[in-house]
């Protein structure tokens, strides 16, 4: 005879099994497919790296990886630069300011990245007027762009520690306020640091809205333009660039369950954030 | 109070019969027998990991028996699904619908069972005063303090009019004044509805205060099924004396049914040891202290607990004794105080560890 | 006075992230606002009119076709998923595994997934080929994938990963003690479903469902590097209307279309912190 409750975690165990097959496979086959794809030989047979090789090769592509790599590191520095002297700042002497900040950096998130590409452009007609025409000014508007996934990373580590008391610690023992920020609080939110960091640089190797409708050439541009005359090598570039997302972006949820304090990682968009209910039991 | 005209229903009969239990591979319950006389409160206690927990769900249907019954009033519910066995079950806390106002959480199960609407809201209403709640019959769970929710469960679990009600350690989540404000209450709901009752807590003061009878649970079995004073004043096992109370352990000398203990010699309650070493169960106010320079004890503290001092003190071979002592007395205690300390017993448990 | 300067003295540290945003974030929504009411300098109502025109409406239809039916794709699919996931063990390798995947793929967007599907059901797609070799059925068809069912398959993979994320939650909060104390007091586990995790469950749901509406009808990359010609979808008419200059006789149209596209996305945000917030007050 079979119980009631054993029925139902059987019944729950098959529906779980069936879900995660069926899903896994919609996920995984894409991933397969571009492997295989890539290292097709030219004949229709036989495997061939040739795809792969152009990677490092080509010198169009490898520009524009370079680009993109320096993209990556540029935002993160604007990123920083920008975002924890405010946070920092706002939690310790203009508190009424703080719901502001939250609200601004999370605003990139309902303003579609298309939208501010329409209007940026006057703008950037007046930053290439000062800076010239590199496409390493795109940093500009992708600090903007990674803000809202930042914002969260960041917020999460300085509200694990007690930053007014630190601070407060801190200046009592002499140090100015450019040493707090630098000696004491950025040690203490590293990993949230981390966080913020690898969530910036997926997301600009994966950028393709501004470079592309501001004709500038980044990796995921260069890509695109590739894949009217060579379909494989953008395969190849796709998934190597996709490959490199996922362990930056694995690392990152890794180092978000390591954190203690809101469970909110970057990654969660616009999360409903409920604390977890606790269950009591004797 | 409108609670003249409640429709109650006849406490019935519950049984549990050899229930036995395992969590991969951890015995929860051990052949456990209970049995609930009709409209009796009965309080199951013990440590955290004992099985009372367990015992609870099974009754209610919430977890399976690997063997054993569970039988209320003549009919054997052992694999009836918990929608169909008709008990009332308040738990830890949290468990009103947060989405349903409190009068709509006490409706719920009159709704299930297609009671009409006018006479489901006056039940519900009802139950709302028995409890003491009708004023806030139309705020939801997030808008009532933790004790005024456990009220609300009790008022809906009791709506249903169940066959039996169980008490899932409701007032453990409270702060000490609601608990046994709370605690007085739910008697007082027990009482009036009559419906039989189990009570699970780890909380030996709410289990005394408010039991027909406790059971004290150790390891998944029942060490001792009593009336409140007995399990207080004779424990019949070591673990019941130790775990119910504060309790001295004073190794001793048996001989022919009568233990020595502090220089009197008492009739031995157990019969486990009839001779040779042992240890005497004794309570604080079975040992009286009195200062006395010719004293061989020592005091080592006073601790002023409102209507009694209790009183820690050295013997002379090294043990130390926790006494209690009146008023007068303990205001001439002080540290380092010579005492001697007096047994007032006529019997004791003794046993062999 | 000087009271009340020093105690305005910290504000000024303020300063240059309001400078940063208001360059790169406010005076470009401002262009789209303003440029969408003017030509050449003078105000117009002729760009907003012009979004009533047969193209353009055709383009917002068809994108608020995808971005329903992802959505829903996205929510039930997604929904599905995050239950198979709670009655996993809470802290156990198959929960972790799967949600660290979801938050990695609901990322994944853009050139690079729309080069993973043309690999796999492109016209010598992995897929593709496969099919054909083994059943003789050919997938790619009249090249469906480069149009709007194109869009919503390819879409739903990062949809469905974002559904987990953000409906994951709402389901943690719902609490064993509700289910039992429901089956206690006599209700069968349609009765539960029906009457309180369904009511419980419900606007969390429709608000995940409204912001995964938002975040397709926003999306450009993946479907800019899908469709190289023609504006099925408003995203791609935008596309347009900025490389072309001048597109349905109007320099300022794509002011206009943005400015709707900023317009639709604020109604279902504001939708969805509405519904959000009517659940984070019951699921305290």
């Amino acid at each position: 005879m079979t119980l009631p409750r054993q029925r139902r975690a059987r019944r729950q165990r098959a529906f779980r099994i069936v879900t995660f097959v069926v899903l896994g496979a919609f996920f995984l086959i894409p991933l397969v497919s571009m492997v295989d794809f890539s290292t097709r030989g030219t004949a229709g047979s036989g495997r061939t790296g040739e795809a792969w090789g152009a990677l490092l090769h080509d010198p169009e592509l490898t520009a524009a990886i370079i680009t993109s790599l320096e993209l990556a590191a540029l935002t993160v520095i604007g990123m920083v630069l920008l975002l924890v002297p405010t946070m920092v700042w706002v939690r310790l002497r203009v508190q009424w300011a703080a719901r502001m900040v939250e609200f601004l950096c999370l605003l990139p998130l309902t303003i579609p990245a298309l939208v501010i590409v329409v209007g940026i452009a006057p703008v950037y007609a007046w930053v290439t007027y000062f800076l010239g025409g590199s496409a390493l000014t795109l940093t500009f508007a992708y600090v903007v762009l990674v803000l809202p996934y930042a914002f969260r990373s960041l917020d999460a580590g300085l509200s694990a520690i007690d930053l007014t008391t630190l601070s407060e610690a801190a200046r009592s023992l002499g140090a100015g306020w450019f040493t707090v920020i630098a000696r004491v609080v950025v040690p203490n939110i590293v990993s949230a640091l981390l966080s913020a960091a690898f969530i910036s640089v997926a997301l600009v190797l994966g950028e393709f809205t501004f470079a592309s409708l501001l004709h500038y050439d980044n990796l995921q541009v260069v890509i695109a333009f590739f894949g009217k005359s060579n379909a494989k090598v953008s395969v190849s570039a796709s998934l190597a660039a996709l490959i490199f997302g996922f362990v930056l972006l694995l690392l990152l949820s890794l180092l978000g369950r390591g954190r203690k304090g809101r469970r909110t990682t970057a990654i969660e968009p616009l999360a409903v954030t409920t604390p977890a209910g606790k269950e009591v039991k004797g | 109070m409108s609670a003249s005209a409640l429709e109650t229903r006849e406490g019935v009969e519950v049984r549990l019969e050899g229930l036995h239990r395992e969590f991969s591979g951890v015995r929860a319950l051990d052949g456990l027998d209970l049995t609930l006389r009709p409209g009796e409160l009965v309080a199951l206690l013990g440590p955290s990991g004992c099985g009372k927990t367990t015992a609870l769900r099974l009754v209610a249907g919430l977890d399976d028996p690997d063997s054993g019954r569970v039988v209320v009033g003549d009919r054997d519910v052992t694999h009836v699904p918990a929608n169909r066995r008709d008990m009332g079950m308040v738990f830890q806390a949290y468990s009103l619908f947060p989405h349903l106002t409190a009068q709509q959480n006490v409706e719920f199960g009159l709704k299930l069972r297609r009671v009409d609407r006018s006479k489901r809201a006056g039940r519900a209403r009802q139950m709302l005063e028995l409890v003491g709640l009708a004023s806030q019959a139309d705020r939801f769970a997030s808008q009532l303090s933790g004790g005024q929710q456990q009220r609300v469960a009790l008022a809906r679990a009791l709506a249903i009019q169940p066959a039996v009600l169980l008490l899932d350690e409701p007032l453990s989540a409270l702060d000490a004044k609601v608990r046994a404000q709370l605690r007085d209450e739910i008697r007082r709901v027990q009482l009036e509805v009559g419906t039989t009752t189990l009570f699970v807590t780890h909380d030996q003061e709410e289990a005394l205060s408010i039991s027909d009878r406790v059971g004290v649970m150790n390891q998944g079995r029942l060490e001792q099924l009593a009336p409140p004073e007995e399990l207080y004043t004779a424990p019949s096992t070591a673990f019941v004396a130790a775990f119910v109370g504060l309790m001295n352990r004073i190794p001793c000398r048996v001989e022919a049914g009568r233990a020595s203990v502090l220089g009197a010699t008492v009739r031995v309650t157990d019969r486990s040891v009839t001779s040779g070493e042992g240890i005497a169960m004794v309570r604080p106010e079975q040992l009286v202290v009195e200062a006395s320079d010719a004293g061989s004890a020592e005091v080592l503290q006073v601790s002023f607990l409102g209507s009694v001092t209790h009183v820690r003190v050295r013997t002379a071979d090294g043990h130390e004794l926790l006494s209690q002592a009146n008023g007068a007395e303990a205001a001439r205690l002080t540290v380092h105080t010579p005492v001697r300390v007096r047994l007032v017993a006529d019997q004791l448990l003794v046993s062999s560890d | 006075m000087i009271k009340a300067a020093r105690r305005a003295l910290p504000s000024l540290g303020m300063v240059p992230f309001l400078g940063y945003l208001t360059v790169f974030l406010f005076i470009p929504t401002v262009i789209v606002v303003v440029g969408a009411f003017q030509d050449d300098g003078r105000p117009t109502l002729d760009n907003v009119r012009a979004l009533g025109s047969g193209p353009v409406l055709h383009a917002l239809r068809q994108s608020l076709v995808v971005s329903a039916s992802t959505a829903v794709i996205g929510a039930v699919v997604g929904g599905l998923l995050a239950y198979a996931v709670v009655t996993c063990k809470p802290d156990g390798a198959v929960r972790r595994a799967v949600t660290s995947a979801c938050g990695v793929l609901a990322q994944f967007g853009g050139v690079m997934l729309a080069f993973a599907f043309i690999a796999t059901l492109g016209f010598s797609g992995a897929v593709t080929t496969l099919v054909k070799d083994s059943v003789g059925v050919n997938l790619y068809g009249s090249g469906w994938l480069f149009d709007v069912p194109g869009i919503i398959l390819v879409y739903s993979y990062f949809q469905i990963p974002l559904m987990v994320i953000v409906f994951l939650p709402a389901l943690d909060g719902i609490k064993v003690q509700w289910r039992e104390a429901a089956e206690n007091l006599g209700a069968s586990t349609w009765q539960y479903w029906r009457q309180v995790a369904g009511p419980l469950l419900l606007p969390a749901f429709l608000g995940s469902t409204l912001l995964l509406f938002a975040n397709a009808f926003a999306s450009y990359a993946t479907a800019a590097a899908l469709v190289s010609q023609g504006n099925p979808i408003l995203p791609l008419f935008i596309r347009s209307a900025l490389t072309s200059e001048i597109l349905l006789g109007r320099a300022n149209l794509g002011y206009a279309l943005a400015l709707e596209m900023i317009v639709v996305v604020a109604i279902v945000m504001t939708g969805y912190a509405l519904l959000v917030r009517r659940t984070s007050r019951w699921l305290r």
